[in-house]
């Protein structure tokens, strides 16, 4: 029966990144045996050595940043129906927007002092700074609930829209004593949900890994980080982290 | 080399697949002289210690651990000890009890995925696992049967094994409690007879046989096998060096035929990773590794770096019973539930918090081998300055002179033969080239 059915034919591709997130992908066990029966996969370059450019979706982890890897993201646009960039780096940018604090030059000289070899560091980029990205399954690492529920989603046709409230609606459902009232500062009000508010309930804080919500209040955000005693630069880092790409691109209109 | 007079080769593996990042093999023989064999790196720079200059110490693992999603939790140990080390904080046995428990997690996890997923499909002839779903059925559920309890003890103790949660300098942000831990324990010892069969079914498995003796380095501890701490040694000086004296071992240096930093110590190579590790502190296995070993044939010291997996395979029974013992320790004696810190110091601590500035080592042994973080802070508690050292990187002149020495006596064989040797001599070292942040863009012709 199965035999029969038409598959879809999904890749996945990473640039540059930790691959954490297709990692992500092989925790999803049996889930993921499950997907097989629904998808052939034409292309996992960090799991199998099977090959081919003929696929519907392609699945984009990591951030642009070389020339050849914007030519190559516009082939795999090209050649895919839908994209979908997942992760952090690829949705956003994800820590790899901190190295836009320096130029190449600067960059080099910090991590290759001195070096004469040519060297192309390029600029880092989210997807859909270079192409047109259709869906985002946001995190650092992606959570493997959402990413089911997107390719659920994605693979019948109804696509998929993350969350547009704040992790702070998740965590209040988890019941987790807000950080502010203990002292400690965290990114969960202006962070998009969807992942459950994992970090916070784990003891840690909101780093803001899944970027900043779409309408974000991001002067009361301030406020109350620098009523916590922050000075503006560590308040404007603590937005930076995940978010710089986009905040470069909103000063510059 | 006798076979080698005329032959005219040229391999180029682009994108090397089942490898973590992204890498090319070039070799070219032009009228039987090999001018060319090397691994030439892909990757993408991405410059980790410009991105954490300028950062609080408090969150540089959180940082640093997104260099390598197979390996954060190694880079978070390297990161905390090193921040600790460089304000002089000692953290509580139990903390170090815990943080041996989840690179032990991590070391499984990253072993097991190499073994069965990248190594294991060249050794039964199938360029990846997904055929192996039909015709091997049991052999995939197995290895996901496995990985998906490592990560299960993983998601208790961490929220997740790709970039842990609760790991942060001066201790954990969350610590299980006896229910957990012993949740953790039923986990772990449900792996027990699938790792004895994964032994029986490396026993089936041959692989190519090859020698070239080398440098070996690793950590080494007086008591223990040493993974979490210790300091650094060679089968070459046999005398321990302190982490903070790395550079004593690590000469990171410039090649021209590639852009990527590589490493040596007084010979023109080196190696880590768990070879390294077995043929230096074997003695230290714990009995059950022991007798995986013996059941596996495998003895040291060892120059065959195919036999890596093998090793890997070692170290997967001595993390598992060495994390059972950790695990009937805290469940014995109990878990301090108070233990915990918060990743940050809170408003009130921030106010007095004094930070003595200096610089300090965090050296660790990950899955692919010995990972040195460095940084110095300010009294702000601000990095001004980071330098990392991958295993990877250590490990690439290695198999650039392992592949001079290899491919001349496979020289006779057929092109695709020469071709898979030398991938699964790379794939054998387990190389992780998304760690490899000094890594840059080669170009050849």
């Amino acid at each position: 029966m199965s035999e029969a059915k038409q598959k879809v034919r999904v890749a996945f591709f990473d640039f540059a990144d930790c691959e954490g997130c297709q990692l992500q992908v092989t925790y999803l066990n049996e889930a993921f045996l499950g997907l097989l029966e629904h998808v052939d996969i034409v292309n996992f370059r960090e799991a199998i050595s099977e090959k081919s450019d003929d696929y519907d979706i392609a699945f984009i982890e990591g951030s642009i940043t070389r020339k050849h890897d914007e030519e190559r993201i516009k082939k795999i646009r090209e050649n895919a129906k839908i994209i979908v960039a997942y992760g952090a780096c690829a949705c956003t940018g994800g820590v790899n927007g901190l190295r836009r604090h320096y130029t190449d030059e600067e960059a080099k000289e910090i991590v290759y002092k001195g070096r004469e070899f040519p060297l192309e560091a390029g600029r880092p980029k989210p997807v859909h700074e270079v192409v047109k990205v259709d869906y985002y399954i946001h995190g650092c690492p992606t959570n493997n609930d959402e990413f089911v529920k997107a390719v659920k989603g994605i693979l019948l046709g109804k696509g998929y829209t993350p969350p547009s409230y704040s992790v702070c609606v998740e965590c209040k459902l988890k019941e987790n004593v807000c950080l502010f009232e203990k002292g400690q500062t965290c990114m969960g009000p202006v962070t998009r949900a969807g992942c459950d508010a994992w970090c916070t309930s784990y003891g840690n804080k909101c780093y803001g890994c899944r970027g900043m919500l779409d309408n974000p209040a991001e002067q009361g955000q301030m406020d109350i980080l620098e009523k916590n005693g922050y000075t503006i630069a560590e308040l404007k880092q603590k937005f930076e982290t995940y978010n710089m790409c986009r905040m470069e691109a909103e000063k510059n209109g | 080399m006798g076979n080698l007079s005329k032959k005219e080769l040229d391999i180029n593996v682009e994108y090397l697949t089942r490898v973590e990042g992204h890498g090319n093999i070039v070799v070219n023989i032009k009228e039987g002289k090999l001018e060319k064999c090397q691994l030439e790196i892909i990757e993408a720079p991405r410059f980790f210690e410009a991105m954490v200059k300028g950062r609080s110490m408090f969150e540089v693992q959180h940082i640093t651990s997104r260099i390598c999603g197979i390996c954060s939790t190694g880079h978070c140990m390297a990161s905390v000890k090193a921040v600790e080390d460089a304000i002089g904080y000692k953290v509580s046995d139990q903390t170090t009890m815990l943080r041996k428990l989840i690179l032990h997690l991590e070391t499984l996890d990253s072993h097991l995925l190499h073994a069965y997923f990248l190594v294991a499909p060249d050794a039964l002839g199938v360029p990846s696992v997904l055929p192996l779903v039909k015709t091997h059925t049991d052999v995939v559920l197995r290895a996901l049967r496995m990985k998906k309890t490592y990560s299960d003890m993983c998601d208790i103790i961490a929220g997740r094994h790709t970039h842990p949660i609760t790991v942060c300098p001066r201790g954990w942000t969350k610590v299980p409690n006896k229910k957990e831990l012993i949740k953790m324990k039923e986990l772990l010892e449900s792996t027990v007879d699938d790792l004895n069969i994964t032994v029986d079914t490396f026993k089936t498995l041959t692989l190519p046989s090859f020698e070239r003796e080398t440098e070996y380095v690793a950590l080494n501890h007086p008591d223990e096998y040493a993974f979490l701490d210790g300091d650094i040694t060679t089968t070459d000086i046999k005398e321990n060096i302190k982490p903070q004296d790395y550079k004593q071992i690590i000469k990171e240096y410039h090649v021209a035929h590639s852009t990527s930093k590589h490493s040596k110590n007084k010979r023109d190579s080196y190696m880590v990773g768990a070879l390294a590790r077995a043929n230096i502190n074997f003695d230290k296995l714990n009995a059950p590794a022991k007798g995986v070993a013996d059941a596996l044939g495998f003895k040291t010291p060892c120059y065959n770096p195919y036999m890596n997996t093998v090793a890997q395979v070692v170290e997967m029974a001595h993390c598992t019973y060495d994390s059972l013992d950790i695990l009937n320790h805290l469940i014995n004696n109990g878990i301090d539930e108070t233990d915990i810190v918060t990743s940050w110091p809170t408003r009130d601590e921030l106010h007095n918090f004094k930070v003595k500035a200096g610089t300090g080592v965090g050296a660790v042994e990950v899955p692919r081998g010995l990972l040195v973080h460095e940084y110095t802070v300010d009294e702000k508690a601000v990095v001004t300055n980071a330098n990392c050292c991958i295993p990877t990187n250590q490990n690439l002149a290695n198999i650039d002179l392992d592949m001079k020495k290899l491919i001349p006596e496979i020289i006779g064989k057929s092109k695709e033969e020469i071709t898979l040797l030398s991938e699964m001599l790379v794939r054998a070292y387990d190389p992780c080239i998304s760690c490899s942040c000094h890594m840059l863009d080669v170009k050849f012709v």
